[in-house]
């Protein structure tokens, strides 16, 4: 040990500017690490990109074939709403649904528990940085899309700054929502049938099908209560200018409403789940 | 009628290895039901706000959508784990066993893994296609019924080469997976007829990724929309790919080396 300590004590003496090539070489490697991986990195942006692309495509045909627009969306509206839909998708979707079925099954979770800090803190961090990572693939794509496709957007100034509060509720309630979710593998430990059942009501409810506006009446009612609205439509919409000031303050609203309903539900089937963990694995 | 023999064996094999699991048929069919009915709900969303999609009619994208579940439960079935087999054992060596049984090897590789459950996809699908077909009813005469056999016989022919040709670049290459990864991504777009994409993307899901031919073309015979010059192509490529397939894989294990021993 005392070699080591003294070695430390050495590196308290580091000049500025080695401490900045540590930097960059620790940059450097992370790079390189994640490069090794570039084939995952572009079927991972196909799988992101391809399904808005084909929701895209469908709805401009169905707008040409009516006139020219359908539900006060044009081609060009559409492709400005998928092309939102599928950055702010980017920015609030997480994986954990898909992980915690293998970290029960495979004991994964021991060393988790045993650290000092609620395990959902990493998952955050993780998360967050992924998504700075892969932005640097998805911003490229969207502006590729918008050459594609020719958006239009008539985002009205106002919107900008609640934008922004709107994207951060819609990743917590999401994040917040699919990590009390994926506790159902504390019972079930498969829950692949759980996730694609999830992942339907997402498909209709979120907007990801189609604009809310287009979906029926009673869809579109049932929508407004759920939760998944709040996690993606709703900050598309309000950026696309199609919602009133009003209805805008009230969405952040009900996305406070939905964030602290799931951390309270989060906070109790934790302690549940806690008591169920009997260490498949381990 | 060897052939037809040995896939009996095989079949036997994966459902006896898979009836041990089986609470996992009643999760393919709740899953099987759950994804048939979103895509029917996708469908009548979008019908809602018009009664034609680049000419194709309601019903008729009901029949492209059992097309494309019955053709992608196939896959499933049999060419995916078959082709995924034949990676792994290739990167492991076991490949070995395979080549020394008396049987052409081609046909052994492509049946060697069959996962029985998805058997519940491709019903799931052909009882999608069989009511679209009721109700398209009067239009569907017999030279119709003889096209749609056929292509969907060429797409299926095109589907298991194209699967074959990537499988064998593994003897070369070892890591491949993602390629076959990229199809099944692709395959998604299989479920609207490739007419409505821009031009790009219908090429490239036409030749670069031929999921037009394993569920498109099909379509369009039983919608009878479909050239004989677009059916005799789709043999055509078909046949060729087949022939190419097969003078491939011939050369990949004359290049096999075996990696264990």
């Amino acid at each position: 040990m005392k070699p080591m300590a003294e070695g430390c004590n050495d590196k308290r003496g580091l000049p500025m500017i080695d401490l900045l090539d540590a930097y960059a070489a620790h940059f450097k490697a992370y790079i390189a690490l994640q490069l090794q991986y570039r084939a995952e990195l572009v079927i991972w942006l196909l799988g992101m990109v391809l399904e808005p692309v084909i929701y895209l495509v469908v709805w401009s045909s169905v707008a040409r074939s009516s006139g020219g627009q359908v539900g006060g969306f044009t081609p060009a509206g559409f492709a400005a709403y998928y092309i939102l839909f599928t950055l702010v998708n980017h920015a609030t979707f997480s994986w954990i649904m898909h992980e915690f079925e293998f970290r029960i099954r495979n004991g994964e979770f021991s060393p988790r528990l045993l650290r000092p800090i609620h395990p959902i803190h990493s998952d955050i961090a993780d998360n967050l940085t992924y998504k700075l990572l892969t932005s640097a693939v998805m911003l490229p794509a969207a502006i590729v899309l918008s050459l594609v496709f020719q958006p239009s957007f008539a985002t009205p100034l106002w919107a900008i700054p609640l934008f922004v509060p709107a994207l951060a509720l819609g990743f917590l309630v999401r994040f917040f929502f699919e990590w009390v979710l994926a506790l159902a593998a504390f019972w079930t430990t498969r829950v692949a049938a759980i996730n694609q059942m999830y992942f339907a009501a997402l498909l209709f409810f979120s907007g990801r099908m189609a604009p809310l506006a287009l979906l029926p009446a009673p869809i579109q009612a049932a929508g407004n209560v759920l939760p998944f609205r709040w996690m993606i439509s709703f900050p598309v919409e309000l950026l696309l200018g199609r919602l009133s000031p009003s209805a805008a303050l009230a969405g952040l609203g009900i996305q406070l409403l939905w964030l602290l309903a799931a951390l309270a539900v989060l906070h109790l089937g934790w302690q549940q789940a806690l008591r169920r963990y009997t260490a498949v694995g381990a | 009628m060897s052939q037809l023999r040995l896939a009996w064996v095989f079949f036997r094999l994966g459902a006896l290895n898979e009836l041990e699991y089986r609470a996992n048929f009643f999760v393919q069919l709740f899953q099987a039901l759950l994804s048939i009915g979103t895509a029917l709900a996708a469908l009548s969303i979008v019908f809602s706000h018009t009664t034609a999609l680049a000419g194709w009619r309601e019903d008729q994208l009901v029949a492209l959508l059992g097309i494309y579940f019955l053709v992608g439960g196939m896959i499933n079935l049999v060419i995916q784990p078959s082709m995924e087999r034949l990676m792994e054992d290739v990167r492991l060596g076991t490949l070995d066993f395979t080549l020394t049984k008396p049987e052409d090897s081609q046909l052994l590789v492509s049946l060697k893994q069959i996962e029985i459950w998805k058997l519940v996809d491709v019903a799931a699908g052909a009882a999608v296609l069989l009511v679209a077909l009721i109700r398209l009813g009067a239009g569907l005469g017999l030279r119709q019924a003889a096209a749609f056999a056929a292509a969907l016989l060429a797409g299926g022919v095109i589907v298991y080469s194209f699967w074959l040709m990537l499988a064998t670049c593994a003897f070369w290459f070892v890591r491949v997976q993602n390629i076959l990864v990229i199809f099944q991504s692709m395959y998604s777009a299989g479920r609207w007829p490739v007419s409505i994409y821009p031009p790009w993307l219908r090429s490239t899901l036409t030749f670069l990724v031929p999921v037009a031919f394993a569920t498109t073309v099909p379509a369009e015979a039983l919608s009878g929309r479909l050239s004989g010059q677009t059916l005799l192509g789709a043999a055509a490529l078909a046949a060729l790919l087949f022939a190419f397939a097969r003078w491939f894989w011939r050369r990949g294990i004359r290049h096999y080396s075996g990696a264990s021993a």
